[in-house]
């Protein structure tokens, strides 16, 4: 074995593999669904220390690539086994530890189709865990595919098995639009080899490597190559008219799963935009940005629109991720720092929102059991506490100043501008309907008169009033429990301190960002001007 | 070569700006102090039930305090000095964006935080009475703390996107307390319909922001406004009409007026200091705060004058029409803000004008609201005026404060209406050519306007017949008029005394002009007026009484019919119906919007999911339907992985050929 660099990186993708198997084979016993649950907490809790281990490890001013790690993995194809971060990974890194002891602590009470055990549950969302940390981290292109293919696994089976009544057919269809991609963007992975072996003599995968050469490779070749990636992440990241999986996926999967799916999984298509497509091949990101720009901002007013007319809560929430996605694909493809800079962080604030945002739906459902909107009224004046981080959410959604949300899309749209004005004019009313979107279904849901309907225990017909003083509103519908607000309390103060100071998460971006921005060859189309003090 | 001089002139201008220091260097408490008493509210919950309004109010107090303090230590400087600046601490920096959250210490800035603290006190105070039988008070006062800090932001920031962080700041909390009785589906509606229609003017604003970064490279006051003579004319022009629509939005100046009158579904404290006093007055703000840049633009500023004239119109025309106390007052306050979008479009010759009317309309607009709120809190919270009347004996100070109000906002001699408006319609009528006659006219007439409508209101409220006698209130209560307790009642009493004394301390030896010139430059007198400068307080005066004749004949003199009348003439009944702006903005936009919305959702369905379905269906071979994909799946694996195999064996052909 010819192996080199810190282990952290490995240290942080095994914890959470050995403890999915841990987790999977403690679970064997009927009875050991606490200590299953437990376990799990635990191992994910470790893996918040070595992230913020590796956080501290990280240095913003460094290389390009970080704590990597290297070892032989198939020599006679030059496929390695190499981990390492740069700021833009670091950040995904961090997201996803932070939010998996979330899930875990939200899904501590999941409601699981019959004859399925928590320990499986728990077990896959370890291995999702892993499997998202090899994506990120990965720094060899092979396996960074073979992650890209082996985290659809677990996902396939959280859906499949533990999802809502349609979860066979949203699993296939997760599972085959995913493999799809996968297999188009494997044509790109073995064309990029054979151009990097033909301009170095020697075939590698290393994505370091093959930087340096394949960004030389004509126009034509890099347009295909740059095809087959981006068709396999336009479909993660769904970009409009790639996206009709997520609605079902993100409807049917259960509640933790789709923190996951929506608030990490899907984010694999923008960082591959970003570590990939552009660094890659950057005469083809340059000539296809326009095609890009419009699918994003097709995105934008497409999803917000769809968002609007939802009648089904979850499928809400999917819409409402595939407008952000347009937010984020628009502002990496806009090609200045700080539309890409706002790009990373909103991947990072808009898994933290929508995570947040699932959760507090998935709260909502647990009460009133029905996942159609037009089944609640009123919810706020029963369950206070529950309506308020609704709102929170929702805020966080429609990107209010002083949530996290808004620097991300602050940055986005501030960036595009001066390159693509009319895209980014467009992308703007996105803002408009973003605000109708999260306002209607608070409204419906929160607000107006307490209706019964699908409020436990207060039937009193379908859609009839019910007195929220009554005794019966106040037995059957109860405000969050301890543990509801200690899985939502952590995310309202991320979305609340990333409003207030991003400057640590940005200090750690910009400079990957920059290096991204030089590996495409282009410059910011504003920069630091004479008399400007600061 | 002058283009050269006036850059340095400005250049040196924006030198003078200094760095906060002394008393100055903890400003940001300002801000603080209300947010934290937001933050323990909303925390602790219920806990805080017993002592919540009175921690409520007394940070909106010590913030007024900190800021009178803050007042006197800046009039102490040299007036050259007096534009300070504070950095607390980096926002958003990624390379040439460094956003700072700043604030700056300058007479504007420092006039609205007296404002919005002052009357921010007074309302907090109130509202403990008012609020008194509601079970989440506590919430209520968590809000409006949130609301003042939000504005302070507002006005304290020194850049424009700490301006846009207050600006959407105070539209959350304006969302939250015109919905604070939020299972009325009327308050729902209204508070969503109030976020949206102002997110419209929100986008505005925010590529006004894109545009001065993309040109300048910052979007700080200081650099900006030093800078702006280098952007081109087509740009500033483009830059203050996307301000303007900004602050349409939040002034509910016209297009976007339609949702001022619906967010009176909040309690009346909240239409007193937000949707009168304070927030809705952002827009002014934002326009003479931006006063270097409409300087540049006298294109830009031509249309400020028009909406302003245009709204000023529109609020008084509906709000002779309407029944409800509040919404009459509503529509006054949209009329009364477009007096000072006309004064602040007219640019040097009015900034300073619209500040003024902004401020003393802030005294009597409040205490009306207040007054309003005291008439319902007696009258189990009825709002209908033709149920109302012979009320003054009822509730003397009510009564008698509200009528220093009423006289203020018609513009009776000596009292503080009085020198603010006239103020405006002279300068108005100071414009040259068809523009004195078409803004001063139009202002002129809105002077009547306001007399006629404001008289019926007091008429019908406080004299007449007692016409709620022989009815009972909504839920079956008879009528039982009172005066409010001494905690609402002295708020009103000292507003009243703003109400009197406030135009004449401002505009009396230009006092107020000359303290907002460091932030505003010099008042320009108008020298070439279609009017002699004379002629115009007797004009005003002789309609203002016409207006009050006329009021007094239609409903003095006569008795009142406790319903309205259906049959009435045409304009009557388009000014009922808001000139029909709902109904516009219905068909031009929720109506469509909806209907595309769910075509969109048939079409996702139907369409573009069918669509991938069949490409599915057809890659799994003509039987393979995505229903029997489960036993299908091995077979479209496999021919996906053909599919891959070919793409990959197309891929190394491009490779080799290329």
């Amino acid at each position: 074995m010819n192996q080199s660099g810190s282990v952290l990186l490995l240290v942080l993708l095994l914890v959470p593999l050995v403890g999915g198997l841990v987790v999977a084979v403690l679970g064997r016993g009927g009875r050991a669904e606490r200590a299953a649950k437990l376990t799990a907490l635990g191992f994910s809790l470790v893996e918040l220390v070595v992230a913020i281990a590796t956080w501290v490890g990280y240095d913003p001013a460094g290389a390009r690539l970080q704590l990597t790690f290297s070892a032989d993995w198939i020599p006679p194809l030059g496929v390695r086994f190499s981990l390492g971060v740069d700021g833009i990974a670091l950040v995904m890194l961090a997201l996803i530890a932070v939010l998996v002891p979330i899930v875990i602590g939200g899904s501590w009470a999941e409601k699981l189709p019959e004859g399925r055990t928590a320990a499986g549950f728990f077990a896959l969302l370890l291995l999702m865990e892993a499997g998202m940390v090899g994506v990120f981290a990965a720094t060899d292109v092979f396996l960074f595919y073979v992650f890209f293919e082996a985290v659809l696994v677990p996902m396939y089976f959280l859906i499949g098995r533990f999802g809502g009544p349609r979860r066979q057919y949203a699993a296939v269809k997760f599972f085959l639009y995913s493999l799809l991609g996968g297999l188009i963007m494997l044509a790109s992975v073995i064309g990029v080899y054979v151009v990097g072996a033909e301009r170095l003599g020697t075939g590698t995968f290393d994505w370091a490597t093959l930087v340096t050469v394949v960004k030389d490779a004509p126009a034509s070749t890099q347009i295909w190559l740059f095809l087959g990636f981006f068709v396999a992440f336009a479909i993660k990241a769904p970009l409009v008219p790639l996206h009709t999986w997520l609605p079902d996926a993100g409807a049917e999967a259960p509640v933790g799963a789709g923190v996951l799916l929506v608030g990490v999984l899907d984010k694999i298509g923008t960082f591959g935009f970003l570590r990939y497509c552009l660094p890659l091949f950057p005469v083809a990101s340059q000539e296809l940005a326009p095609l890009v720009l419009v699918l994003s901002v097709a995105g934008v007013l497409y999803g917000s629109l769809l968002a609007v007319a939802q009648s089904d809560l979850k499928r809400f929430v999917a819409y409402t991720s595939i407008a952000h996605f347009g937010f984020i694909a628009l502002g990496v493809f806009a090609f200045s720092s700080q539309a890409q800079a706002g790009a990373v962080l909103y991947m990072v604030n808009h898994g933290i929102s929508t995570g947040m945002l699932f959760l507090v739906i998935a709260m909502v459902m647990a009460r009133g059991g029905s996942r159609t909107i037009s089944d609640y009224g009123g919810m706020a004046k029963l369950t206070p506490v529950l309506g308020g981080l609704f709102l929170v959410a929702g805020l966080s959604s429609l990107a209010l100043p002083g949530t996290n949300s808004f620097v991300s899309e602050f940055l986005v749209l501030i960036g595009s501008f001066p390159n693509a004005p009319v895209y980014t004019v467009l992308a703007a009313f996105g803002m408009v309907l973003a605000a109708l979107y999260v306002l209607w279904v608070y409204q419906q849901i929160m607000q107006g008169p307490v209706r019964g309907n699908a409020l436990v225990g207060l039937a009193g017909g379908p859609g009839a009033a019910v007195n929220p003083d009554s005794d019966t509103a106040r037995a059957s519908v109860s405000d969050l429990s301890r543990r509801e607000v200690a899985v939502l309390a952590p995310l309202v103060a991320l979305v609340l301190v990333l409003g207030f100071y991003p400057k640590p998460v940005l200090d750690v971006i910009t400079p990957s960002v920059n290096a991204t921005m030089s590996e495409v060859g282009l410059s910011d189309p504003v920069t630091v001007q004479e008399g400007n003090s600061r | 070569m002058t283009n050269l001089a006036a850059a340095q002139a400005t250049l040196a201008e924006a030198a003078q700006v200094g760095a906060a220091g002394g008393v100055a260097r903890f400003a940001w408490l300002l801000i603080a102090l209300p947010a934290l008493g937001a933050a323990v509210l909303l925390i602790g919950g219920k806990r805080t039930n017993a002592w919540g309004h009175l921690l409520g109010c007394a940070t909106v107090v010590l913030s007024f305090l900190y800021g009178t303090l803050l007042f006197f230590d800046t009039t102490d400087l040299d007036p050259q000095r007096r534009v300070r600046e504070l950095d607390v601490f980096s926002w958003i920096p990624v390379n040439a964006l460094q956003v700072d959250f700043g604030l700056r210490l300058d007479p504007l800035s420092l006039t609205f935080v007296l404002l919005v603290t002052g009357v921010g006190a007074l309302i907090h105070i109130y509202s403990v009475g008012y609020m008194s039988h509601d079970a989440d008070r506590r919430k209520f006062f968590a809000y409006l703390n949130l609301f003042v800090a939000a504005m302070l932001v507002l006005v304290l920031g020194n850049s424009f996107v700490t301006l846009y962080f207050g600006w959407e700041g105070v539209g959350v909390a304006s969302y939250l307390l015109i919905a604070f009785w939020q299972h009325r589906p009327a308050a729902a509606t209204a508070a969503k319909k109030a976020f949206l229609m102002n997110r419209v003017g929100d986008v505005g604003l925010a590529i006004a922001i894109f545009l001065l970064f993309r040109d300048l490279g910052t979007t700080q006051y200081t650099e900006v406004f030093a800078r702006a003579g280098e952007l081109s004319s087509g740009t500033l022009l483009a830059i203050t009409l996307l301000l303007l629509l900004g602050a349409c939005g939040k002034s509910g100046q016209f297009p976007l007026q339609a949702w001022l009158p619906d967010a009176m579904e909040g309690p009346t404290p909240v239409s007193a200091l937000i949707h009168a006093a304070t927030m809705v007055t952002a827009g002014v703000y934002l326009v003479a705060r931006s006063n270097p840049i409409y300087d540049l633009s006298p294109d830009g500023r031509l249309v400020v004058t028009v909406i302003g004239a245009l709204t000023l119109l529109i609020g008084c025309v509906i709000g002779c029409a309407y029944d409800d106390i509040k919404k009459v007052l509503a529509y006054s306050t949209v009329s009364q803000i477009g007096y000072m979008i006309l004064a602040v479009g007219l640019g040097p010759a009015g900034y300073a004008l619209g500040i003024m009317h902004l401020l003393t309309h802030g005294f009597f607009k409040a205490g009306l609201f207040l007054g309003a709120g005291s008439v319902m809190h007696g009258m189990n919270d009825e709002t209908d005026i033709r149920r109302f009347g012979g009320l003054f004996r009822y509730m003397p100070v009510t009564a008698v404060t509200f009528i220093i109000g009423y006289l203020a906002i018609i513009g009776f001699p000596g009292l503080s209406g009085y020198f603010s408006k006239d103020a405006i319609i002279e300068a108005a009528f100071g414009q040259e050519g068809w523009r004195g006659w078409v803004f001063g006219g139009a202002a002129l007439l809105g002077a009547g306007l306001t007399a006629f409508y404001m008289t019926r209101l007091v008429l019908l409220t406080f004299f007449g017949e007692k016409r709620w006698e022989k009815l009972t209130s909504a839920d079956g209560r008879a009528y039982h008029p009172h005066e409010s307790p001494s905690v609402m009642t002295v708020p009103m009493i000292v507003l009243a005394i703003g109400s009197v004394g406030a135009g004449a301390f401002f505009a009396l030896g230009d006092n107020l002009v000359t303290w907002l010139e460091p932030s505003l430059g010099a008042l320009e007198a108008s020298e070439h007026g279609v009017l002699p400068h004379a002629l115009v307080p007797v004009l005003t005066i002789l309609l203002v009484a016409a207006g009050v004749a006329a009021a007094w004949l239609l409903v003095g003199r006569k008795p009142v019919p406790v319903t309205r009348p259906v049959r009435v003439a045409l304009p009557v009944r388009a000014a009922r119906a808001d000139l029909y702006a709902n109904a516009i903005n219905e068909a031009l936009f929720a109506r469509p919007g909806a209907w595309l919305a769910r075509a969109l959702v048939f079409v996702d369905n139907k369409g573009v999911d069918g669509l991938v379905n069949g490409t599915a269906a057809l890659l799994g071979g003509g039987s393979g339907r995505m229903r029997r994909l489960q036993t299908g799946f091995v077979r479209s694996y496999a021919l996906s992985m053909l599919g891959g195999s070919v793409l990959v064996v197309a891929a190394l052909l491009v490779v080799r050929f290329a």
